[in-house]
């Protein structure tokens, strides 16, 4: 279907039009003048992703037009404020977009039958539970500001967190295929409640207690409410029981409890969330960081101050941060500080049009694990999202997730690169089936349309 | 499964939904109250970056300007004042690592350009880089050298000279001064001096027995109140029984049966108390009150760096129902204490035909375009004296400088109304603790028919009285600025 394909190339040309003018921006900021390199960089971005277009174009003619280059103006706008921040963290970044492009081509050559990694469910929910202890293993683990979420083999070191996530939802979409109807119908009303047979139950408490041990072991409540809500979505999505959900909502409310007062890292990062200023500010901890994010975003206003003209660090004072961890964490306060609320509204619509397409991908899907495994990555990554931008906006305490797609990070851009791989390789087949199915030229329909 | 996946978008779009409201609050509506927050030096930092409006004088010289260093994004900009330490006071300093002072603090707003919302929102709409506005004053360099050179011969002490008829402050004079530029490597050593307190504004914050020139105030309420007029007589012996304790002339002088003019020309101690008396505590506390004492004088500096003026117990002052020696009080001892400040405005009321004019500082304020943002218009403070009562005070007072305790503030050619005081300060600690310590005061206006300057001076700590010391200071003062006029 290249109408698809055409759409997906028109999109990108915009993409490549922003990031050239945001780093015109920068530049113009950076040296008063204007030099061309802007031009350059734009043009290889743009080369970059009419390269992935054309493979696209090849191997996934059916996928969604709209996924591909709604996650390019992410990247590009994660570029452009990395460049702004520090200009060899942009280089790595950009080589590990390129890295990332060539996993994601791997990824849709070999796993075009992806209902093979039904077959090896338990294989990869055992590799997704070992890369998220990785982190606690002697040697290799790595923690950073409390909790443990990397790990660093050599010279590299990457967050084992990010890849985990697919593996579970994976685990998740093909174990609930199988075992939903049994669920459903087992399911038996106790005191009014509707409980999923005891037997079936188990598997429920096992993700429970992987959570919680998460929480314990990695001590990241941020990464444990994402996957724990992963899981919910799923269950619910597969199961279609509302009392399901605020059954396991509960234990993971009881349970984050138990470890809020038994675990002082996870308490001081609830303390600090609900009262920054209490002690946050007499030194660099998770208060300073939590008011400095706040402060940064009334810096900013209502059309914040433009690119490149926040400050990042005490002028005069390179080494002095005023926003800690401007490029990871706390990279959404840098966007409201330097393009204003209605730049942040512009980035969180996209990720919310990136959500749309993926349900719209499982909503078309035919088959069950399709469908929940659209729904289980789409879910992932609109949590992961949430949990990052609620923390640095206080809606919830602020963890050490990255911004898909925008924070710097190689492990991140490479397994958000995957997860899209898959949701194409999905989308692909979907599209394809129904359009077999139905009368040619009705079935593109506009951005954002769900249904 | 379809029916759940679109309850699920559902419940993301009311996540995001949340985001958005929560970025709106910090960034729209809570932003007011984050920036003002104490832990947020961001509004400090960003202060640096854009450049601070110049402070100029009345004649176009530079009193402050920014100067930029560094480069890039490091740029900043810091605060230079090329006229050192003649306008320490009242200019203050402004360095991001020690704060602002004085008129650097209170005109901060014009000074880093922060103008209304609408005017910032615009402003990055087109573009615009935010940039201080300058700020012209009517401080007059050539008066305020003056006044600050007799200082310095004289002792500590202060200058302040206002325009009666609109207010216009334009010398506002402390001795010791301090160099603003030196700020970064003395400011500590400068809050250690508690004695010589280079950084303390003696003109607008000391606090200083007002001797005789409180006579201006006492006869003020008692021809206002219709208690005498410039002709009653009142008999002035050379001492009397004043709350059991004597009250006496200079050298027991005995005056007999004298009027207003006698009295204040020869600042007659036993007159004036007996005024007082004769007036009452309430009616000498509604003229104080309306010559702006029991109030921090409306002038634009930081209130904290503004005393009141009045009677004081300890800190506290005293209200018109609290017990006070009023015979004392209207010769201007008992716990009265006075700025330079207050007492100028007093002068400037009587030249004023009885109108008090708020005074200030600044003159204008000029954008960066060179166009006048804003003027300072003359306003009416109060109105303590009727224009008749002003011109019989004013005709007694330039008897004080024709031929009373005040000759030495004559100016040739011009006529001068004027008030010598001297307070005796003995063990002033300001002063080493000597014996014979005297607070100095001259207050007065000139030309006497039609005032263009009403002036107070002070000196602390000297052994010589105030129409020695601080009378020539005056005149000094007072010719310079009406040289320039």
């Amino acid at each position: 279907m290249t109408r698809a394909r055409n759409r997906e190339m028109l999109a990108l040309i915009p993409v490549a039009l922003l990031l050239t003018a945001g780093f015109a921006a920068v530049f113009a900021q950076e040296n008063a003048k204007l030099g061309n390199l802007s031009l350059t960089y734009g043009a290889y971005f743009f080369a970059v992703c009419l390269a992935t277009h054309v493979y696209l174009r090849i191997r996934l003619p059916h996928a969604d037009p709209y996924l591909f280059p709604l996650m390019a103006l992410l990247i590009a706008f994660g570029l452009v404020m990395i460049y702004r921040i520090d200009e060899s963290l942009a280089r790595n970044q950009a080589n590990w977009f390129l890295f990332a492009l060539i996993l994601f081509a791997l990824t849709i050559q070999f796993l075009r039958d992806y209902e093979v990694l039904e077959r090896y469910r338990y294989v990869i929910a055992t590799v997704g539970i070992l890369l998220l202890l990785a982190p606690r293993l002697p040697g290799i683990g790595e923690q950073v500001n409390g909790a443990y979420l990397g790990v660093k083999v050599g010279p590299i070191s990457f967050q084992p967190g990010e890849f985990a996530k697919i593996a579970i939802v994976i685990f998740l979409a093909s174990y609930l295929r199988e075992n939903r109807e049994v669920l459903i119908v087992g399911a038996r009303r106790v005191l009014g409640v509707t409980l999923p047979p005891l037997k079936h139950f188990g598997p429920m408490l096992v993700v429970w207690g992987a959570s919680m041990f998460m929480l314990v072991f990695i001590r990241d409540l941020g990464t444990s409410l994402m996957f724990f809500a992963a899981f919910l979505a799923l269950l619910y999505v597969a199961t279609g029981r509302f009392s399901f959900v605020v059954i396991g909502t509960v234990l993971f409310l009881v349970g984050a409890w138990f470890i809020f007062t038994t675990v002082p890292h996870v308490h001081e990062r609830v303390e600090t969330w609900l009262h920054p200023y209490q002690d946050g500010f007499h030194g660099l901890g998770a208060g300073y960081q939590v008011l400095q994010s706040t402060f940064a975003q009334a810096d900013g206003g209502l059309f914040g101050k433009g690119f490149g003209q926040a400050l990042i660090t005490v002028p005069g004072h390179p080494s002095q941060t005023m926003l800690p961890v401007a490029e990871t964490d706390t990279i959404y306060s840098l966007i409201v500080n330097e393009l204003g609320l209605f730049g942040a509204c512009g980035l969180i619509a996209t990720y919310l049009l990136i959500t749309a397409r993926g349900f719209k991908i499982a909503l078309l899907a035919n088959d069950g694990f399709s469908k929940l495994l659209a729904t289980g990555l789409t879910a992932v990554f609109a949590i992961q999202a949430f949990v990052i931008i609620g923390g640095v906006t206080r809606v919830i305490p602020l963890t050490g997730v990255t911004l898909p797609f925008v924070s710097y990070g190689g492990s991140s851009i490479v397994a958000n690169f995957v997860l899209l791989a898959l949701l194409l390789l999905v989308s692909n087949r979907a599209r394809r089936e129904a359009e077999e199915g139905a009368p040619r030229g009705e079935r593109d329909e506009p951005l954002g349309a769900l249904t | 499964m379809n029916r759940q996946i679109i309850k699920l978008f559902g419940f993301i779009v009311v996540l995001f939904a949340i985001l958005v409201g929560f970025t709106s609050w910090w960034s729209v509506f809570d932003a007011k109250a984050l920036k003002e927050q104490e832990t947020n030096k961001r509004p400090l930092f960003e202060q640096q970056q854009i450049p601070r409006g110049r402070i100029l004088a009345a004649d176009g010289s530079v009193i402050a300007k920014s100067v930029p260093k560094g480069k890039g994004t490091g740029r900043r900009y810091v605060r230079h004042y090329p006229q050192g330490k003649l306008f320490g006071h009242p200019i203050g300093y402004s360095f991001m690592e020690y704060g602002q002072t004085e008129f650097e603090q209170y005109h901060n707003a014009e000074l880093t350009g922060e103008e209304s919302e609408f005017g910032t929102i615009l402003d990055q709409l087109t573009g615009q880089k935010q940039e201080g506005e300058q700020v012209v004053t009517s401080l007059d360099p050539k008066a305020q050298e003056v006044a600050m050179g007799d200082l310095e011969a004289a002792g500590y002490g202060a200058v302040v000279a206002i325009e009666p008829s609109t207010g216009a402050v334009k010398v506002l004079a402390t001795n010791p001064s301090f160099n603003p530029n030196a700020i970064p490597t003395k400011l500590e050593q400068w809050n250690l001096e508690k004695v010589r307190a280079p950084l303390y504004s003696r003109a607008t914050q000391s606090q200083f027995p007002p001797g005789s020139t409180f006579k201006v105030v006492t006869a003020a309420a008692g021809l206002e109140s219709g208690v005498i007029t410039p002709e009653t007589t009142i008999n002035a012996p050379g001492s009397i029984i004043d709350e059991g304790h004597e009250l006496a002339n200079d050298y027991n002088q005995s005056w007999g049966s004298i009027s207003l003019d006698t009295a204040l020309t020869n600042s007659v101690n036993t007159w004036f108390a007996q005024l007082g008396q004769k007036v009452g505590q309430d009616k000498l506390f509604s003229m104080m009150e309306k010559f702006g004492f029991g109030a921090t004088p409306p002038i634009d500096l930081p209130e904290s760096e503004v005393n009141p003026s009045g009677l004081f117990e300890g800190n506290e002052l005293l209200s018109r129902r609290d017990p006070v020696d009023l015979g004392r009080v209207a010769i201007g001892q008992e716990r009265l204490l006075v700025t330079p400040l207050q007492n100028a405005m007093v002068a400037a009321a009587v030249a004023n035909h009885g109108k008090l004019m708020k005074p200030q500082i600044w003159k204008r304020v000029v954008n960066v375009d060179g166009s006048v943002t804003k003027r300072m218009k003359p306003t009416v403070y109060s109105e303590p004296l009727s224009a008749k009562t002003a011109e019989e005070l004013g005709i007694a007072m330039e008897g004080v400088v024709d031929e009373g305790t005040g000759t030495n503030a004559a100016i040739s050619g011009v006529s001068v109304a004027g008030k010598t005081g001297t307070a005796e300060t003995p063990n002033n600690k300001e002063c080493g603790g000597g014996e014979a310590e005297n607070q100095a005061w001259f207050i007065g206006f000139a030309p006497a028919d039609h005032p263009k300057i009403a002036i107070a001076a002070t000196v602390s700590c000297t052994e010589r009285f105030g129409g020695d010391v601080a009378a020539p200071i005056f005149r000094d003062v007072a010719e310079a600025i009406l040289a320039g006029e």
